[in-house]
């Protein structure tokens, strides 16, 4: 770690103040970005730390059924929710206790690890991203990996989910990190279904449309089963798995998860 | 029936208390007045040469005491190699210089090219950054058979190649192995590769080195199996430190399993260090650090073939092993794949003929030596694979091929040169399948079927030479070492007894079961008796933990200290109860006269020993302390059938271990509860090397493994519950308490038995050309293999 300030603003206001000040770096659970500081591979000057921030903790719903949940709520929170099963039962499986007592939903967003669980959530769920400065729809906020629509010290404070009819996300882990190796989210609405696949490409999080449409058609195992697996190229291809097998496995989690959508 | 105390008891272990409530002390608790920070600044190519190093800017940094490089231990030793392998010609291998801090080049990813000495962890790591160092990368040396191509890029200059050795063994047997093979009823082939690991102890290494310039004596404290191998090694042959002005502690240690037996550089570099910087120097090492410079484990390529009669009756085995060393040869590193491993070739099995033949080789990787097993696990990998595999191309049972080929008659001497002195093969075997419940697996196969998994069982039968191990034989082999024990019984004047071993415990408990076996000798409270070791200055010279050693040999050692006391302490006894030495017995901590109501206490005999009013001085001294010195006559052979059942998931390739059963022969135990959980450490570290460990370079050379983000080790939820028997007993005929050793018979069985059952899952679910998958068995690589 190098020598840095730690600042507790009160507000979202003064949070987003103190971000403006130079190599300025938001903090939520610190669960990524602590260990990037011990490597020395990231050197703000100053942290401003959001997790006491109260505006931007808690879940509630909106005037039009969405779940809004604060930026710097823990994943230990959702998962306790249990008002969109999906979603609650992603945060129950990401990292372990100490991580979900600690992360938070903004921070999994900021950062858009191409092998994170949230990602997959927002954007199988059309969420919109809230920010001290706009509303970012999520199909255009994720930009590859680790690249968001975000600005320099932009704030998310908020996640609005849509709640769908049914949902379900599936994880095939990768053994040793035990993030997503494969995760796919589905989300079925009154007004069609969404499939967002995490872990496995290139391009980061993004949405397998001929499941979709298969989905929309018949919601059911066998509509998965019925496809071809989408094409490993510009899949992941790491000691963990080649492109192939993650493409693969893009097929069966997908049919698994549509079986166990609730 | 079980006992309370003493041998056979499962006494709780004692220094659980200090562990679990975090008050052990380990080297890193350790802060010595003044002392400063040492921040290794290691290599990040495989293989480059070292063009300059500029530390002028650096020196210039806040609280930077100095800054050391190669030219500081110009006229200091290298790390040396333990152990000499003679290679099939007659000729030593080859054996490169391992600076402390390296010379001209860098050789792997971890190298260190300098270190930075300042007041605080963070002002040297901050110098480090400011210290330039210009490297032109070479061709990075990784492929094995590839670095043994003429012409190939060498590790290192100065040697002809990168062939360390090229062993055989045995020599004389090779024609006669090739006729046999020839001329065979059937021959099974398998080539395959043991994965290489990294042993990942809970604690990484840590060193503290001080220099007292009044007395010109160093003390290093530091995370080592064997602290007076550090001093005679650091001492000897890189510092030039005599003994006597060397002392070497090693405080609690959290787990070895190899890879804290070596001499390392840096704790050799705080040593050397403490006297240039007149300051204490301590050294802790990162994760990341540990993952590129603690030796690593395995790592061989082999070829076996098996020949066989039409009963299935093995004629002949040869195999063909290429071994990683690394960039370097590692304290032990030459030995394992040749005295530990080629000795293992016959297995359980009467086999008359074997060949072993293997190629070490240098490459621009971490030195790779001893982890858990050592050469035993690659023997007993590669014997189980094909015997397993040569039952399916016969047409044989698995376990009935191996009940045909079964050893009977001991003592046994193998085509390897070494003697087997007891065992029991078929009633561990039998053991096995019953605690499996073998019987009702085509009914659980079924249930999976039924649940589109695809369940198998697999089975691997596993000798052992451990009790390592006779110094006049291991001298012969190249050993540059003796591996004997030490012990000294202390008998205090109150007659509590403080044991001074040679033995080191980092885990195995040793406080508590070393307690008992002299507790149960004497006959008195276990609670009376203190376990002392790991300080080179309390504890005579001792070999130190590895190689399942420490009750065979070093409890060994403890015996015969403990005898010599209790027949001094019968004279004693005899003096103050005016009889003859011949009629004192020791029972329950008296003594008595045979045949009389007279007795006395142990404690009036300690006593006696140390106020010697009423003492026999014209005959014997005062005082109660006896030395032992134990070279053991054979190696111990354990030797276990072991078990495990899988499901497959079939559109995934994800395999779950739903049980797992080791039936072992470790002789007599001295505690079943520090035995059992011996041997579940053992099977989680060796499941882990079959299903999810790998240590993975990338074709440049960098550890693609280098964290735990993506070295996979076994977690709990990865393990099925174990049963565990050890009831099977055949003493050992050679040692004083009949004891073989238990501590890495798990990762040796566990690993061929955990694939063996995937391979049946896979054949049962109509994969026939699947007979093999290398480890890891990762979902990846079952789903290549059943879409291949
Ligand atoms: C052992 C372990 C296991 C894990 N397993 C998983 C897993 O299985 N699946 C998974 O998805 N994740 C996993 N994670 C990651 C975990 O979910 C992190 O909590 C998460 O990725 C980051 O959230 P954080 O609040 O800790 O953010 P921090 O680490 O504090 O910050 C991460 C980044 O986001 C920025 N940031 C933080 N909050 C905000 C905000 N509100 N607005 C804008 N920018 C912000 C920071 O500046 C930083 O760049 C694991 C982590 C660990 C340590």
């Amino acid at each position: 770690m190098y020598d840095f300030e730690i600042t507790k603003p009160g507000s979202i206001a003064d949070a987003a103040k103190a971000l403006g000040g130079d190599d300025a770096q938001a903090l939520g659970g610190g669960q990524t970005l602590i260990p990037t500081l011990k490597q020395r591979l990231a050197s703000p000057t100053t942290l401003v730390s959001l997790a006491g921030l109260s505006e931007m903790v808690g879940i509630c719903k909106d005037d039009d059924g969405r779940l809004c949940i604060g930026g710097a709520t823990t994943h230990a929170a959702v998962a306790a929710d249990g008002s969109y099963p999906g979603l609650s039962g992603l945060a129950a499986h990401i990292g372990d206790p100490a991580v979900r007592n600690r992360g938070t939903i903004g921070g999994s967003l900021a950062n858009n690890d191409p092998s994170a669980c949230y990602p997959a959530a927002a954007l199988g769920s059309g969420a919109t991203i809230v920010t001290n400065a706009r509303e970012i729809a999520a199909d255009d906020y994720f930009k590859g990996l680790f690249e968001t629509a975000l600005e320099e010290g932009e704030i998310i404070t908020e996640v609005k989910f849509p709640v769908p009819e049914k949902s379900n996300y599936q994880k095939f882990v990768q053994p040793a990190s035990r993030f997503a190796l494969v995760g796919v989210f589905v989300a079925k609405y009154a007004d069609g279904v969404r499939v967002a696949v995490t872990g496995a490409s290139e391009e980061g999080v993004h949405r397998w449309t001929a499941a979709e449409e298969a989905l929309n058609a018949n919601f059911s195992a066998d509509a998965i089963a019925g496809l071809d697996a989408p094409s490993g190229d510009g899949m992941i291809n790491d000691l963990h798995g080649s492109g192939e097998y993650r493409a693969h496995l893009v097929k069966v989690m997908t049919g698994r998860a549509v079986a166990a959508a609730a | 029936m079980p006992k309370d105390e003493g041998i056979g008891a499962s006494s709780k272990r004692r220094e659980d208390l200090r562990f679990l409530t975090g008050k052990g002390k380990y080297t890193d608790d350790i802060n010595l007045q003044g002392q400063a920070y040492a921040y290794f600044i290691r290599s990040d190519v495989a293989h480059g040469k070292i063009n300059s190093i500029d530390t002028s800017a650096a020196e210039k940094m806040p609280g930077v005491e100095q800054i050391f490089t190669a030219k500081d231990f110009e006229g200091v030793g290298g790390v040396p190699c333990g152990w000499q392998v003679t290679d099939r010609h007659g000729e030593p291998m080859q054996e490169p210089k391992h600076p402390v801090l390296a010379e001209g080049k860098v050789r792997h990813v971890g190298d260190p090219i300098a270190v930075v000495v300042a007041d605080s962890l963070a002002e040297a790591r901050d110098a480090a950054e400011a210290v330039e160092i210009d490297i032109t990368e070479l061709e990075p040396v990784l492929n094995m058979k590839d670095a043994l191509k003429d012409g190939a890029t060498k590790v290192h200059d100065d040697l002809t190649s990168n062939l360390c050795y090229d062993w055989g063994f045995v020599e004389e047997n090779r024609d006669a192995v090739d006729e046999a093979i020839k001329g065979a009823h059937h021959v099974t082939t398998l080539e395959l590769k043991n994965n290489r690991l990294v042993a990942n102890p809970m604690e990484p290494r840590v060193a503290v080195a001080e220099y007292d310039g009044s007395t010109d004596d160093y003390t290093l404290y530091t995370t080592s199996q064997n602290p007076h191998v550090i001093r005679l090694l650091m001492g000897a042959f890189v510092l030039g430190i005599p003994e006597h002005k060397l002392r070497v502690v090693a405080p609690d240690v959290g787990g070895g399993f190899g890879a804290k037996i070596y001499h390392y550089a840096e704790e050799a570099f705080c040593t050397f260090a403490a006297k240039q910087v007149g300051r204490p120097v301590k050294w802790t090492s990162s994760r990341s650090e540990a993952f590129m410079s603690d030796a690593h484990g395995r790592d061989h390529v082999t070829k076996i073939e098996l020949a066989m009669d039409k009963d299935g009756k093995f004629l002949a085995i040869r195999t063909d092993t290429h071994a990683n060393m690394g960039a370097y040869l590692s304290t032990f590193a030459p030995s394992i794949p040749t005295w530990l491993h080629g000795t293992l070739m016959a297995g359980n099995y009467t086999t008359p003929l074997i060949y072993v033949n293997v190629k070490a080789v240098f490459t621009n990787t971490v030195p790779v030596d001893a982890y858990r097993g050592a050469g035993r696990p690659e023997a007993t990998f590669q014997l189980e694979r094909v015997v397993d595999k040569a039952a399916r191309e016969m047409g044989i049972d698995p376990i009935e091929l191996r009940r045909r080929n079964f050893i009977t008659e001991f003592p046994y001497a193998t085509p390897v040169a070494v003697e087997y002195d007891t065992g029991d093969y078929h009633a561990t075997m039998d053991k096995l399948l019953e605690m499996s419940d073998h019987a009702g697996f085509e009914k659980r196969a079924e249930e999976s079927k039924k649940n589109g998994k695809l369940r198998g069982f697999g089975i691997a039968h596993y000798i052992e030479a451990c009790g390592i191990a006779p110094s006049n034989l291991v001298g012969q082999l190249g050993a540059r070492a003796g591996l004997y024990e030490s012990a000294t019984v202390r008998v205090n004047a109150t007659g509590s007894i403080s044991v001074m071993t040679g033995s080191h415990s980092h885990g195995q408990g040793h406080e508590t079961s070393f307690a008992q076996v002299v507790a149960d000798m004497i006959g008195v409270d276990e609670a009376q008796i203190d376990i002392v070791h790991g300080d080179t200055s309390k504890v005579p010279m001792g070999m130190g933990t590895y190689g399942s050693r420490s009750i065979a040999v070093g409890g060994s050692a403890m015996v015969r200290a403990t005898e010599k006391i209790i027949n001094k302490a019968k004279k004693i006894a005899a003096h103050l109860m005016e009889a003859s030495e011949g009629d004192i017995e020791l029972k329950d901590g008296a003594f008595t006269v045979a045949g009389t109501d007279k007795s006395v206490a142990w404690g009036d005999v300690t006593l006696a020993a140390y106020v010697p009013h009423n003492y026999p001085l014209e005959d014997i001294e005062p005082g109660l302390e006896e030395t032992a010195f134990y070279d053991p006559a054979n190696f111990t052979y354990p030797s276990g059938a072991y078990g495990c059942e899988v499901e497959v998931d079939p559109e995934t390739g994800k395999v779950t271990v739903l049980g797992f059963s080791a039936a072992d022969d470790f002789g007599n135990i001295i505690n079943p509860m520090i035995v059992e959980g011996q041997v579940h450490g053992g099977l989680a570290q060796g499941i882990g090397q079959a299903l999810v460990e790998n240590c993975a370079y990338d074709e440049n050379g960098q550890l693609l493994s280098g964290s735990y983000m993506d070295y996979t080790m076994p977690r709990a939820d990865d393990l099925p519950m174990f049963k565990v028997d050890h009831s099977s007993i055949t003493p050992c005929t050679h040692n004083p308490l009949g004891v073989k050793g238990c501590g890495e018979a798990g990762a040796i069985g566990s690993p061929p038995a955990l694939v063996s059952a995937v391979v049946d899952a896979l054949q049962r679910g109509g994969h026939t050309n699947v007979t093999h998958i290398d480890m890891p068995l990762t979902p990846d690589r079952v789903w290549a293999a059943m879409n291949s």
